[in-house]
C-alpha cells in the first residue's frame, strides 16, 4: 500500500514538473490563535500534508495567522498581494473575515479558494470569475439537517443560530428543507456560553426536536447543559459542533446526536483512507472536516498546477473548474457559481474504543448544489 | 396575541421561576470574578486586565487534575491552588512594579500578560478543548417544589458561590486580614506608617483574587468549554458589575453581579417576546436577541447617571 501510494506521488510529481513552467506563490491567512485556533490549524495542517505527498517542489506556501480579527486579515492580504506577490489565497475560516478579505483579493486578479468560508453574499450576486469555494456555501450542510428532519419524522423542531450573518444563513438553510412547524426560533449571543435560558424555553415550547448551529465553544458547553438540563430531545446539528477536534471536549453528552457533513473519516474511497491514514501519521491525531477542506484545496489548486500555468490566467481558472483531482469527499464538482456540488452525508456520533468519531448512517442530499447560484452572473 | 399569552400562563410561572434561577446562577457565578477583580483595583488601585487568564487557568488546572485522577474535588482544589500561585507570582514579578504606573501602563502590561498566559496555555495544552464534566453526584435535573426541573450542577453553583460570597464578607469585617485590607482601601500610606507590610499583603490580595477567578473558572467549565480565550467575555461582563456595583465594594460586586445575571438572562427572554406583539416573530427574534444584547450595557449606563460613583461606590 505505502509503495504504492509512493509511486503514485512520483509519477504525479513527475507529471507535475514537466508542465509547470514558473513556481506558484500561495498566500494562506488563516486562524492559529485565539479562541477558534483548533479549526484553522486543520485546515493548514490537510493543505500542507497535500502539498508534502505532491512531493511538488514548484508551490511554495506562506502561512500568517489572522487571529480572527477582520483588520489583521484585511493587513495581512495587502501585504501578501503586494509585497509578496503571491498568486493564491486561501485559508480564511469566519465568513465575516471572508467578506472583508475575498473581494479585495479577487479584485486585484488574484485566485481565492476558500477552504471554509462560503457566505452567501459571495455565492449568488457577489460571485467573482477568480473565487472558487471548495468546502460548501454556508447554508448546506443546515439545508441537509432539515432534509433528515423530515426523513426522522420530526415535526415541531426548537431551531437556534447566534446572532451573526452564518447563524442566520443556518437558519435560512434549515427551513429551506425543513417542511414541519417550529416550536421556537431563537438568537443567542455570539460568543455565548451558558445556554440555561434558552433549555428552560426549549422545554417549555413542547418542541420534538431541536436544531442547532453553535461552532466551535459555544456548542461544547450547550450540549453539556443540554445533557445535564434532563431534555431528552432528538438533537441534530451540522458537523461544526461535532468535529473531531471538539468531540472528545463534549465527551458522552454527544453520543448518538445525528449531524450532517460533507465530509467524514469513514467515507470509502481510497484517497480518503489515505488521507486519514496519512493525516493520523503525520499529526499523530485523527483529520477533522476542516482538514479534509485544507487538504482537497491544495489537491484541487495541484491539478490545475499540473494543467495550466498561473500567470495564464484564463487557463488557470478552467483547470481550476474542471476540479479534476481526487477529493476525499468521493463526488466533487463545481457549480456555476464555483462552490461546490456534491453529497452532505448524515453522520452518528459514536465511541471508538476512548475516542468519540462520527460514523455515516445515511446521505440527507445527493448531488446537493446551493441556493443562490440563479443570481451569479459571470 | 394577549390571548396567546394568557394561554401560556400557568407554563410561564413555571418558565419565569426557572428563569430567575438561572439568572441568580449567572450572577454568582460573576460575582466570584468580579469581587476579586473589585479587591484589587480597591485596596491596590490595579486595573488587572489579566483576571480573565486567571479564570482561564482555574479551568486548565481543574480539568488536568481531574482527568488525571478522576475526581472533580481534587481538581477544584488544584484550581484554587494553582490561580492562586499563578496570581501570586504574577504580581512578584510584574504587578509590583506597576502601582506607582498610571492606568495606561497597567492595562498595557496586564493586556501583554493575556496574550502570554494565552499562548503559554495552547503551548502546554494544545489547541484543541479540554474535557471536564460534571461529577455524577451532581449530575442531572432535580424537581423542585411546584414541578420545576433544574439542573442538580446550578443550584450546587448558587449555594456555593453564595457560601463563598460569606466566607468573604466575613474574611473582610472580622479578622485581621480583613481589617488591613478595609485599612489599604482608605489609606495606603498610613498603613505603612503602622508598620504593615504592605508589599505582602498585597501578594495576599492579589493572590485571593487570583484564586477566587480560577475558582469561577473549574466550576463554570464543567457546564462549558474548557478552551484558550475562555476568560475574555466573562472579564467584560466582571468590568461591568464593577462598574455597576462601585468600584471597590465587595457588596457592590455582589449586587452588581446579581442584577446583571438577571437582566442579562431574563432580556434575553423576554425583550424577543415583547417584540412579538409589533413584529413578525422572525424579525421580533431577531431585533429582540440585539436589544438583549445590549441591556446590560444599558443598565450601566443607566446606574452611571443616576450614581455616577456606581451603587455601592465610595470614590467617583
Amino acid at each position: 500500500m505505502k509503495v504504492m501510494t509512493m509511486a503514485a506521488t512520483a509519477v504525479l510529481a513527475l507529471g507535475l514538473t514537466s508542465a509547470q513552467a514558473e513556481p506558484v506563490k500561495v498566500g494562506m491567512i488563516t486562524t492559529l490563535s485565539g479562541g477558534g485556533a483548533g479549526l484553522g490549524i486543520d485546515v493548514r495542517d490537510g493543505f500542507l500534508l497535500a502539498v508534502k505527498q505532491s512531493g511538488n517542489s514548484d508551490i511554495e506556501v506562506i502561512v500568517e495567522d489572522d487571529q480572527r480579527k477582520p483588520d489583521v486579515a484585511v493587513q495581512l492580504a495587502d501585504k501578501m498581494v503586494q509585497s509578496d506577490k503571491v498568486d493564491v489565497m486561501t485559508g480564511i475560516i469566519w465568513s465575516n473575515l471572508a467578506m472583508a478579505v475575498i473581494p479585495s483579493v479577487t479584485a486585484q486578479g488574484k485566485f481565492y479558494l476558500s477552504p471554509n468560508a462560503g457566505p452567501s453574499a459571495l455565492a449568488g450576486k457577489g460571485c467573482h470569475p477568480n473565487y472558487f469555494n471548495v468546502a460548501w456555501q454556508n447554508d448546506n450542510l443546515h439545508e441537509g439537517a432539515g432534509a433528515y428532519a423530515n426523513f426522522a419524522d420530526m415535526k415541531k423542531s426548537f431551531i437556534l443560530a447566534p446572532n451573526y450573518p452564518a447563524g442566520k444563513d443556518a437558519l435560512t438553510g434549515y427551513k429551506r428543507f425543513y417542511k414541519g412547524d417550529l416550536a421556537g426560533e431563537i438568537y443567542t449571543k455570539l460568543g455565548q456560553t451558558d445556554y440555561a435560558a434558552e433549555l428552560a424555553q426549549i422545554r417549555a415550547s413542547g418542541a420534538d426536536s431541536v436544531f442547532f448551529f453553535l461552532p466551535g465553544g459555544m456548542g461544547i458547553s450547550f450540549l453539556k447543559q443540554y445533557k445535564d438540563s434532563g431534555i431528552d430531545l432528538p438533537v441534530v446539528g451540522p458537523a461544526f459542533s461535532f468535529d473531531q477536534g471538539i468531540l472528545q471536549a463534549v465527551g458522552d453528552a454527544a453520543l448518538g446526536v445525528k449531524n450532517t457533513s460533507q465530509w467524514s473519516k469513514d467515507i470509502a474511497n481510497e484517497t480518503n483512507k489515505a488521507f486519514v491514514e496519512s493525516f493520523q501519521a503525520e499529526y499523530g491525531r485523527l483529520p477533522s472536516l476542516y482538514a479534509s477542506q485544507g487538504f482537497d484545496t491544495a489537491n484541487l489548486l495541484l491539478s490545475a498546477m499540473a494543467k495550466a500555468d498561473v500567470s495564464d490566467a484564463d487557463a488557470f481558472r478552467a483547470a481550476l473548474e474542471e476540479a479534476d483531482f481526487r477529493s476525499t469527499r468521493g463526488n466533487f464538482k463545481f457549480g456555476p457559481n464555483h462552490h461546490p456540488i456534491q453529497d452532505i452525508h448524515v453522520r452518528e456520533v459514536i465511541k471508538e474504543g476512548d475516542v468519540y468519531t462520527n460514523k455515516i448512517i445515511g446521505t440527507a442530499l445527493t448531488s446537493h448544489a446551493d441556493a443562490y447560484w440563479a443570481e451569479c452572473d459571470m | 396575541m394577549f390571548l396567546m399569552l394568557q394561554g401560556r400562563g400557568f407554563m410561564s410561572l413555571i418558565l419565569l421561576i426557572e428563569q430567575i434561577l438561572n439568572g441568580l446562577q449567572f450572577g454568582i457565578m460573576l460575582f466570584l470574578m468580579a469581587a476579586g477583580l473589585t479587591l484589587i483595583f480597591g485596596v491596590m488601585g490595579l486595573i488587572n486586565l489579566a483576571h480573565g487568564s486567571l479564570y482561564m487557568i482555574g479551568a486548565f488546572c481543574a480539568a488536568a487534575v481531574a482527568g488525571m485522577t478522576g475526581s472533580f474535588l481534587l481538581g477544584l482544589i488544584a484550581a484554587l491552588a494553582g490561580a492562586a500561585l499563578a496570581g501570586a507570582l504574577v504580581e512578584l514579578v510584574v504587578i509590583r512594579r506597576l502601582y506607582r504606573k498610571d492606568h495606561l501602563d497597567q492595562v498595557l502590561a496586564t493586556f501583554a500578560l493575556i496574550l502570554i498566559f494565552s499562548e503559554g496555555t495552547r503551548w502546554i495544552f494544545g489547541s484543541f478543548p479540554l474535557f471536564l464534566d460534571v461529577p455524577d453526584y451532581l449530575s442531572g435535573p432535580i424537581t423542585l417544589p411546584g414541578g420545576i426541573q433544574y439542573p442538580l450542577y446550578r443550584l450546587a453553583l448558587i449555594v456555593i458561590g453564595l457560601a463563598v460570597g460569606l466566607g468573604l464578607y466575613l474574611l473582610i469585617s472580622k479578622t485581621r486580614l480583613g481589617v488591613q485590607i478595609r485599612a489599604g482601601e482608605n489609606d495606603r500610606e498610613m498603613i505603612a506608617a503602622l508598620g504593615i507590610d504592605i508589599a505582602k499583603l498585597y501578594t495576599i490580595v492579589f493572590a485571593l483574587g487570583a484564586a477566587l477567578a480560577g475558582f469561577a473558572g473549574a466550576l463554570v467549565g464543567a457546564i462549558q468549554s474548557v478552551q484558550v480565550g475562555m476568560g475574555e467575555p466573562v472579564l467584560i461582563m466582571a468590568f461591568v458589575v464593577i462598574v455597576i456595583g462601585g468600584i471597590g465594594s465587595i457588596k457592590g460586586a455582589l449586587i452588581g453581579a446579581l442584577l446583571v445575571g438577571l437582566t442579562d438572562t431574563l432580556g434575553g427572554i423576554f425583550l424577543p417576546e415583547v417584540m412579538k406583539l409589533f413584529f413578525d416573530p422572525s424579525t421580533a427574534t431577531s431585533i429582540g436577541s440585539s436589544l438583549a444584547s445590549m441591556a446590560i450595557y444599558v443598565l450601566m449606563a443607566a446606574v452611571l447617571v443616576l450614581k455616577p460613583a456606581g451603587l455601592f461606590g465610595a470614590r467617583a
